[in-house]
């Protein structure tokens, strides 16, 4: 049975360039970037080139990268480092529909005593630039929000919020998770005004345990992790090099934005068609989401039996409940939509490996499933 | 300083002219457990069992563990071998036990000479040990009815032991000696404390598994199969036959009344159950159920759900709460496994409003729009086979 992965939103399969990285620096460019000798001198020119890759796709300077374990590590370290950087002002405005990384951190913030404003999307998982400027203080210290929405591929104003602090003229720092955007969307973090920016590798064909964190020039936040002072004192021990290479050779594997999304949005807009003309389906995503992700909802089938029909017929999807039994995720509920249609959602997410047959397998398969499997009753 | 362990024989020592056999289970069980942590003899003797390591490699600590799981076993102690010369166990008791006198504020010492060309009688062992006790642990005093400590001095055939208070053993018989039976286990909390409840009394096991995908996972069945890997701790090896179930589901989903579905089902459970189970050499069928704790748990669907089966149905669990059952689940380390959140196939189709008083010629005549031995048949020929604790030793 053909794999027709359609998940990649979870995770991405590993492009031969940077599996080919990952495997150079394990068996041969060994060294630690530390040591004084050739070894360590040449591990440490390979971690540059991987810097200036990352940098180079941000249009940022080599030494506002500081690479981490991943994006979840990023976040950590923006969110509690912003924090602290700008205590004066125990003021953070955030979404509702963020990641549990950025979540969980304000959920501990709250508990040492800060105020956390979360803003509530409309049905599509969107936020308007309306509510990012009325919501940002020039008494807010920390702004929060995520570049595009993991589940349903909303793009959130991330300049509306970069521009009222700059009309503010207050010291807000701006971090931005761009997990899901990092590699499909222009990120110029510089020229828009964001302070901190978080990517991940394992999103764009890169390895798991990659990730990395933009510090504008200029700005400081304090370390979380302390010891031998690598990157730049930002993240200390000793650097994961094979990972963080291969995130380089994958972010210099990318095609370019403007051709990749072109075919992913036909592949998008095909699904999108396809599966709206499906009986008792709902699309969740909205119409100006960023075309990676597309979120709809099987009228009344579990999104778990639909997720395991489908991955019968080798289509691999997430559900909007990762297993969580009878709890739909907290951004559907953010988007307060029905309960029955919450718990019937299928998230597919696409990367340039996809083809329109995919897409064709998948709407097929939808329109079989939805069919044959027993709906919940009411 | 040479160990061993040393195990007590439960209500084993009643079975009269079975017991040679009941031993012979006990002992190869224990054998085939030990295997994977090196190399030991074990050997019944004196109505004790003797677990002693050959050589430094055998892990004795996991030894031990493993002991306290076996069936039919009713205490054990890890134990010193001493030289059987009274200083000697004088010396050894005072050093093997350090920790534990030092800890201690009362003791006494129980002497047992099943060697009697030992020139010492049982209660002048205890005394003599007693009295070198006291004057290396000034501290302590004797208590014979209530003591913290209690020193064992065993002078066998093949040596003299020492050890201090014996720990409980699992209890029960020994498995295998009671036959084969066959658990219908879903996953939750009920089913696996069943399966060990049954093993406990001596019973061989084997495990039917009801799947429904897509309606179920994968993780689902790995879930029943980490359980059954716990219970196995206890009962040993079995294999789990996993039966697909969505089909027949989906029949009578529509083709009976809603409120029947259920009691149904659990019909048609128990009917491949059976086939399953005979053909496994099965004698009886071993399921989770509580009276009244669901729908289909009560006197009346339990009536309907047993005219189907001709085989004894074993319900360890009957007349238990459900906080007992989830305290035995605990103690056996299934609890936390079975709280995982996967759906199992019992929860998928479960109608609003099941019949808990369902009455068996209405359930039956429902049933007649079912191809019932067509059903069964299609099912049986798809079902998979799992191999639970066999061959750990390759595995690690």
């Amino acid at each position: 049975m053909r794999e027709i992965y359609l998940d990649n939103s979870a995770t991405t399969r590993v492009c031969p360039e940077a599996a080919q990285k990952a495997l150079e620096i394990m068996t041969e460019c060994y060294g630690n970037p530390s040591s004084l000798h050739t070894m360590g001198f040449r591990a440490e020119q390979e971690l540059n080139t991987a810097r200036k890759a990352v940098a180079g796709a941000l249009s940022a300077l080599p030494e506002e990268i500081t690479f981490t374990s991943g994006g979840t590590e990023a976040n950590n370290l923006a969110i509690f480092g912003g924090a602290w950087a700008r205590r004066q002002h125990k003021r953070i405005v955030t979404t509702a529909i963020e990641h549990p990384s950025v979540l969980a951190c304000m959920t501990q913030l709250e508990k040492e005593g800060w105020e956390v404003v979360y803003l509530r999307p409309d049905h599509f998982g969107r936020i308007s630039p309306q509510q990012v400027e009325e919501a940002i203080t020039p008494q807010t210290a920390l702004v929060s929000i995520m570049a595009v929405n993991n589940e349903v591929g909303s793009i959130l104003p991330i300049e509306a919020a970069a521009r009222v602090i700059r009309r503010n003229k207050a010291r807000t720092l701006l971090h931005v998770d761009a997990v899901q955007a990092f590699g499909k969307l222009p990120l110029k973090p510089g020229k828009i005004g964001v302070d901190l920016m978080t990517v991940s590798a394992h999103k764009i064909h890169g390895p798991k345990g990659a990730g990395a964190l933009y510090i504008r020039k200029g700005v400081h936040i304090p370390a979380r992790t302390l010891g031998g002072g690598q990157e730049k004192g930002m993240r200390s021990g000793t650097e994961a090099l094979p990972a963080w290479c291969a995130f380089g050779a994958a972010v210099q594997a990318l095609p370019s934005l403007s051709q990749e999304e072109s075919a992913i949005r036909t592949l998008w807009k095909y699904c999108r068609e396809g599966i709206a003309a499906i009986p008792d389906t709902v699309i969740q995503s909205p119409e100006d989401g960023l075309p990676y992700i597309l979120n709809f909802s099987c009228g009344g089938v579990k999104a778990e039996t639909m997720l395991h029909f489908l991955e019968e017929r080798g289509i691999y999807v997430s559900s909007g409940s990762a297993c969580a039994k009878g709890k739909a995720s907290h951004v559907l509920e953010a988007m307060e939509l029905p309960k029955q249609q919450a718990l019937s959602s299928i998230r597919v997410s696409f990367s340039r490996e996809n083809t329109l047959e995919d897409a064709q397998a998948l709407v097929q398969a939808v329109e079989e499933g939805m069919k044959t499997l027993v709906r919940a009753k009411n | 300083m040479q160990e061993t362990i040393l195990i007590k024989l439960g209500e084993l020592v009643l079975k009269g002219l079975n017991r040679k056999n009941f031993e012979m289970v006990l002992l190869k069980s224990l054998r085939r457990r030990l295997m994977s942590l090196g190399e030991f003899e074990v050997k019944s003797a004196q109505s004790t069992i003797y677990v002693i390591p050959q050589n430094e490699e055998a892990d004795l600590d996991a030894a031990e563990e493993k002991v306290g799981k076996v069936f039919g076993i009713v205490s054990y102690s890890r134990a010193c071998v001493v030289e059987k010369d009274l200083p000697a166990i004088q010396k050894a008791a005072a050093e093997y036990l350090r920790d534990e006198l030092t800890e201690a504020s009362t003791f006494k010492v129980e002497s047992k000479r099943s060697d009697k060309k030992f020139p010492y009688t049982s209660p002048e062992i205890s005394r003599e040990v007693g009295a070198y006790l006291l004057e290396q642990f000034p501290h302590l005093s004797v208590d014979v009815h209530n003591p913290d400590v209690e020193v064992r001095v065993e002078v066998r055939d093949f040596g003299a032991y020492v050890h201090g208070n014996a720990r409980p053993g699992a209890g029960g018989i020994p498995v295998g000696t009671g036959g084969k039976a066959a658990i219908l286990i879903s996953g939750g909390i009920d089913s696996p404390v069943a399966a060990w409840s049954i093993a406990k009394r001596g019973v061989e096991l084997t495990a039917i598994h009801f799947a429904s995908p897509p309606y179920t996972s994968q993780r689902a069945e790995e879930k029943v199969v980490r359980l059954l890997e716990k219970v196995s701790e206890y009962s040993g090896r079995m294999e789990m036959i996993t039966v697909p179930f969505t089909h027949i589901q989906k029949e009578i989903l529509a083709k009976c009344p809603e409120e029947l579905f259920t009691i149904i089902m659990r019909r048609f459970m128990m009917r491949t159950a059976e086939r399953i189970a005979r053909r496994k050499g099965c004698e009886a069928l071993i399921t989770g159920e509580s009276l009244g704790q669901v729908a289909s748990q009560t006197m009346q669907a339990i009536a309907c759900t047993d005219a189907v089966v001709q085989m004894p149905v074993f319900r360890p669990l009957i007349g238990t709460d459900k906080a007992e059952i989830v305290a035995t689940s605990y103690k056996i380390g299934t609890y936390d496994i079975s709280i995982e959140p996967y759906e199992d196939c019992c929860t998928v189709f479960t109608p609003k409003h099941p019949r808990t008083r369902p009455i068996l010629h209405i359930v039956e005549s429902a049933e007649s729009a079912l191809d019932v031995e067509g059903l069964i048949e299609e099912c049986m020929q798809n079902v998979w086979y799992t191999r639970i604790g066999w061959n750990r030793k390759k595995e690690e």
